[in-house]
Order: structure tokens, then C-alpha cells, then sequence
């Protein structure tokens, strides 16, 4: 059964509609990543499914529940990372995580998850003496305290500055290894593409592309191949890079040339996403 | 650790949850030193600013008995009131009661922990003050102590409400103590918590006379200075039970639990 089944979705503040019918189902153990510009809808979604808004139509199964009528022990299961939030300050990393796990029967041990998320250093410090960085741990950590199956994380990453979003990277994919299924929003791509196993790239509340990192590089831009002739650049946009460059070759081979500065270049998922993204304002402008 | 956890948590968990939450509530306040000082310490030192103040009598009793009396009063608005409505609106714009919502803590159990709390800080303010009045200015303890109890504990119980109504409409975390007490400490005055209206202007009478602390001020001269039951005073105990209900209804239909600003 899949952790996370969602169908025909859709949800308007007002005269806005923020999601409009989006469907994508998340297997157990799976990172899947929600990849999108801001005001794509990414926040509006993940919090129908963590149950803090209600939709509009659609189906929606989170474990096995409605969010709307989540039964008894879905909040058990679920761990949520807002995207902000600002705990008690004078409290200390060891006496909020000791809060946050006397609300589920069956926590995890403070400490065991203090070290988790690397703040076994801190654990006696106030929170208002952490970090950002820091701060944002302390938000995954209590998140990771009641022992959940599923994990939501709402743009992580945030704000942070390179050495601590590669720290946060590295939490996030110990959640797999946990067997922890994880459903992370992000507007940056690298991320996606460094611990999703699965993104769906939302623009203006539709899914406009999903699959594996690898898979959107190959199914969207063609493949660009490179090289020199007579001195001048030549390059070639194919779907088919095996053919076009095998006639290239062998042409080139029979003529006793050497094609100068030869380059063959699948598209980045970030031009992929720029291309996805880019559409619709092109089209609007 | 867990295990045990576990093991109650299975038998009473809406019991332990409370009990959790309380000692989490109780922990909360204390180390915030704002917190402590302006809701706990405040009106100690008020008393004992007045007290040293004032002396002789007035209408019979020593003035320094009706000091204590008023404080009694303002402490229950201060606390209840002021310091609750200061601290849900913190806790709402900081995300702290959408996170807690995503917990198993049930909503009514959380609220239930938060209101037991506020009623433990004022009960130990109230006999901080009952202790510090004894020994300084010589003042009684109350003659009629379940009277008194059950007074304290109405008007804790409608300024909770009333707390919980204006941390409704309080948009930001920033302006929450400036209202509060904008609303708080005017009403102290006109309400006679700090000494008796009957000097002032008929206009501030007047408005005095539709405030809900001016009948917490009367409940407890009643039942402090006069040795009289709470229930030979119904109409400031309906009209004090009637802003309460005014603020619980107010609560149910505005209160949010997620951040205004996004």
C-alpha cells in the first residue's frame, strides 16, 4: 500500500486556485521530492495532506486516512517540519525534544535523536542561543521524536548557508536509511535531485512533469551534441544522440577528419526545470 | 525510559497527557524571566509599594487590607488576562500551536493544561501576596476560605476567557502587550482594583460600572474584607459569569490556532 495516495486534487483561497487537480502516489520508504517555484502550490498541498486545510475535491489517503478524519493514530505516525516556526526560547534542546515525546506512546529515546540531528553538543543549551542552522534541527528533531513512519518537510533548507544545507542533506538521507518515508518540498533543485528518489515539479497547482532525476533529464531536452568544423561552433539538438552521432563519426571517419572539441551533453535537471518553469511565463508574456 | 512511557502511556493517556502538559506549561513559565517577572512578581511589588504608602483606615478597615484586596483582583486580570492572552498570541505567530496541532496532544487537552497552569501561578501569586501582607502589614487571611476559593477561581476562570477572546483578534506578536495592556490597566482604575471611584467623573463611573473586573473587586471585598459568602453577591457574580460566557463563545467562533502573517 502506498504511504501517500493522492488524486484529482484541488483547493482555492477565494478566486485563487492554488491546487488544481494534482495526482501522485508516494511508496512506503520513498523520498519523494515536490519541486516548484514559490506560489506553485507545494505548501498548500503538503498541508492538506498533514490535515491542517481541508480540499476542495479530490481523494486524498495518508497512511491509510483522510486527513480531514484522521483516526486515532495518525498523528502518531506523521512528523511535520513547518516551514517556519520558533520554539520557547529559554527552554533547552534536551527539554523540548523531552515535550514533544511525551505526546506519543511510543517515542524514541531524547538523546538517541538529539545525536541524530547532530545537536548532542547543545542538548543543555537554550534555543535562543542556536543557530539558524541549528534552529532548524531542532525543528527536525522533535519532528523524529515520536518514532513517525512518514516525515513532511517543508523547504528544509531555506535560508541556510551551503555548509549547513550539505549538514541538513546528509540528516535527510539518514531518514531513509531509517526506512522513514519523506515527502520534502523544495524550490531548489539540486536538493531535489541530491536525495529525492522521486519529484513531481508543480507550476501554478498542476504536476507539469514526475519521475526519478534521471528520468526528467532524458524524457525533456534533447540531447545536445557539440564540435568544430571549418572553425566554426556546430551544435545539434537530437532525440536520437546514438544515430546522429554515429553518422557523425563515421562520416566524419571516412573523410579522415577529426571533429574538433566533440561534446555530447545531456540537458541538467536544472534546465529542465527552467524549461517546465519558464513555459507559462513565456507564454503569459 | 520509553518503555515506561510506553506502558502508562497505553493504560491512562489522557491522564499523562495532562500531567505532561502541565509540567510542560509549568516549565515554560518559569524560565521565561519577562513572563515571571511582569505576571508573577508585578503585583507583589505593587503591594508592597502601596502598602508602604498608604496607612490609617478607610471605612472602617485599615486602607492596606483594601490595597491587598484590589491587587488580589488586578493579579487575577494580570495573570489570566493579560499573561495568557500575551502568551497564546506568541505561541500562534511562532508557530507553536500548528506544530502542536500535527502532535497526538489533543486540542481540549492542551487547552485544559494551559488554563491549569495560569490558575497555579495565580493561586501561588495569591498566597505570595496573603504571606507577604501578614508579615509586613499585618493583613488577615481570608475569613471564608472556601469563599474565597471558589471567587478566585470564577475569576480566573472568565478572564481566561476574555484572555483567550482578545488573543482572537490580536494580529501580531509584536503589538499583543501593548494592547493587553492598554486594555488591562485603565480598566484596573476604573474597575477601583487600585483604589476606591468614587471620586471620579460620573462618565468614568459609568464606565467603570460595565467592566467585568469591577465585579471581581466587589466579589472580593465581599468575601475578604466582610467575611461574606460568594453567593451573597449575584449579581456581580452573574455579570462577572456573563462576560466570561461573552468570551468563551467570542473564543470558539475566532480562535486560531496557525500564524496571521504568511
Amino acid at each position: 500500500m502506498p504511504a501517500i495516495e493522492v488524486s484529482g486534487l484541488r483547493k482555492a483561497y477565494g478566486s485563487l486556485e492554488a491546487v488544481r487537480g494534482v495526482d501522485f502516489a508516494i511508496e512506503e520508504g520513498e523520498v519523494f521530492g515536490l519541486l516548484g517555484p514559490n506560489g506553485a502550490g507545494k505548501t498548500t498541498t503538503v498541508e492538506i495532506l498533514e490535515g491542517y486545510r481541508r480540499r476542495d475535491a479530490g481523494e486524498v489517503r495518508v497512511l491509510g486516512h483522510d486527513p480531514e478524519r484522521p483516526g486515532p493514530d495518525f498523528r502518531e505516525r506523521i512528523g511535520v517540519v513547518l516551514q517556519q516556526s520558533e520554539l520557547w526560547p529559554n527552554l533547552t534542546v534536551r527539554e523540548i525534544h523531552g515535550i514533544f515525546a511525551g505526546y506519543y506512546r511510543a517515542p524514541r529515546d531524547v538523546d538517541e535523536v538529539v545525536a541524530l540531528v547532530g545537536l548532542q553538543e547543545k542538548a543543555n543549551a537554550r534555543v535562543k542561543s542556536l543557530s539558524g542552522g541549528q534552529k532548524r534541527r531542532l525543528d527536525l528533531g522533535i519532528a523524529l521524536v515520536g518514532d513517525p513512519d512518514l516525515v513532511f518537510l517543508d523547504e528544509p533548507t531555506t535560508g541556510f548557508d551551503p555548509q549547513a544545507r550539505r549538514a541538513a542533506w546528509e540528516m535527510i538521507r539518514s531518514l531513509r536509511s531509517l526506512g522513514k518515508t519523506v515527502l520534502l518540498t523544495t524550490h531548489y533543485l539540486d536538493e531535489a535531485e541530491q536525495l529525492a528518489d522521486r519529484v513531481a515539479v508543480l507550476r501554478d497547482g498542476r504536476i507539469v512533469r514526475e519521475g526519478t532525476p534521471a528520468e526528467l533529464t532524458t524524457s525533456d531536452l534533447q540531447t545536445e551534441i557539440r564540435y568544430r568544423q571549418n572553425d566554426e561552433e556546430v551544435l545539434v539538438r537530437t532525440d536520437e544522440p546514438t544515430r546522429v552521432l554515429a553518422e557523425l563519426t563515421s562520416a566524419a571517419v571516412a573523410r579522415g577528419e577529426e571533429l574538433e572539441g566533440l561534446q555530447v551533453r545531456r540537458p541538467s535537471l536544472e534546465e529542465v526545470y527552467l524549461a517546465l518553469t519558464a513555459e507559462h511565463d513565456e507564454a503569459e508574456a | 525510559m520509553s518503555a515506561e512511557a510506553v506502558r502508562i502511556g497505553a493504560r491512562r493517556p489522557a491522564r499523562r497527557l495532562f500531567v505532561h502538559q502541565l509540567r510542560s506549561e509549568q516549565l515554560v513559565f518559569w524560565r521565561s524571566r519577562e513572563a515571571a517577572f511582569f505576571i508573577f512578581l508585578f503585583p507583589l511589588l505593587l503591594f508592597v509599594l502601596l502598602g508602604s504608602v498608604y496607612s490609617g483606615k478607610f471605612e472602617g478597615l485599615p486602607v492596606v487590607w483594601r490595597v491587598l484586596a484590589g491587587l488580589i483582583s488586578y493579579g487575577c486580570a494580570n495573570t489570566a488576562f493579560a499573561g495568557l492572552a500575551i502568551q497564546l498570541v506568541l505561541r500562534r505567530e511562532n508557530g507553536i500551536l500548528k506544530r502542536l496541532r500535527s502532535t497526538p496532544l489533543p486540542p481540549a487537552t492542551y487547552i485544559a493544561a494551559l488554563l491549569t497552569s495560569t490558575l497555579v501561578v495565580f493561586g501561588l501569586q495569591t498566597v505570595a501576596l496573603f504571606l507577604l501582607g501578614r508579615s509586613l502589614y499585618g493583613t488577615p487571611f481570608p475569613p471564608d476560605l472556601g469563599s474565597f476559593v471558589v471567587t478566585i477561581v470564577i475569576g480566573a476562570a472568565v478572564f481566561a476567557a476574555l484572555g483567550t477572546a482578545i488573543a482572537s483578534v490580536i494580529r501580531s506578536a509584536e503589538g499583543a502587550s501593548a494592547v493587553v495592556n492598554f486594555i488591562l490597566l485603565p480598566m484596573a482604575f476604573l474597575s477601583g482594583a487600585f483604589g476606591p471611584t468614587r471620586g471620579y467623573p460620573a462618565v468614568l463611573q459609568a464606565i467603570g460600572d460595565v467592566l467585568p473586573l469591577t465585579y471581581l473587586v466587589k466579589l472580593v471585598d465581599a468575601v475578604y474584607l466582610h467575611g461574606q459568602g460568594v453567593w451573597t453577591q449575584p449579581e456581580a457574580l452573574l455579570i462577572l459569569l456573563a462576560w466570561g460566557l461573552a468570551g468563551l463563545v467570542f473564543t470558539i467562533f475566532k480562535f486560531r490556532w496557525e500564524p496571521q502573517a504568511r
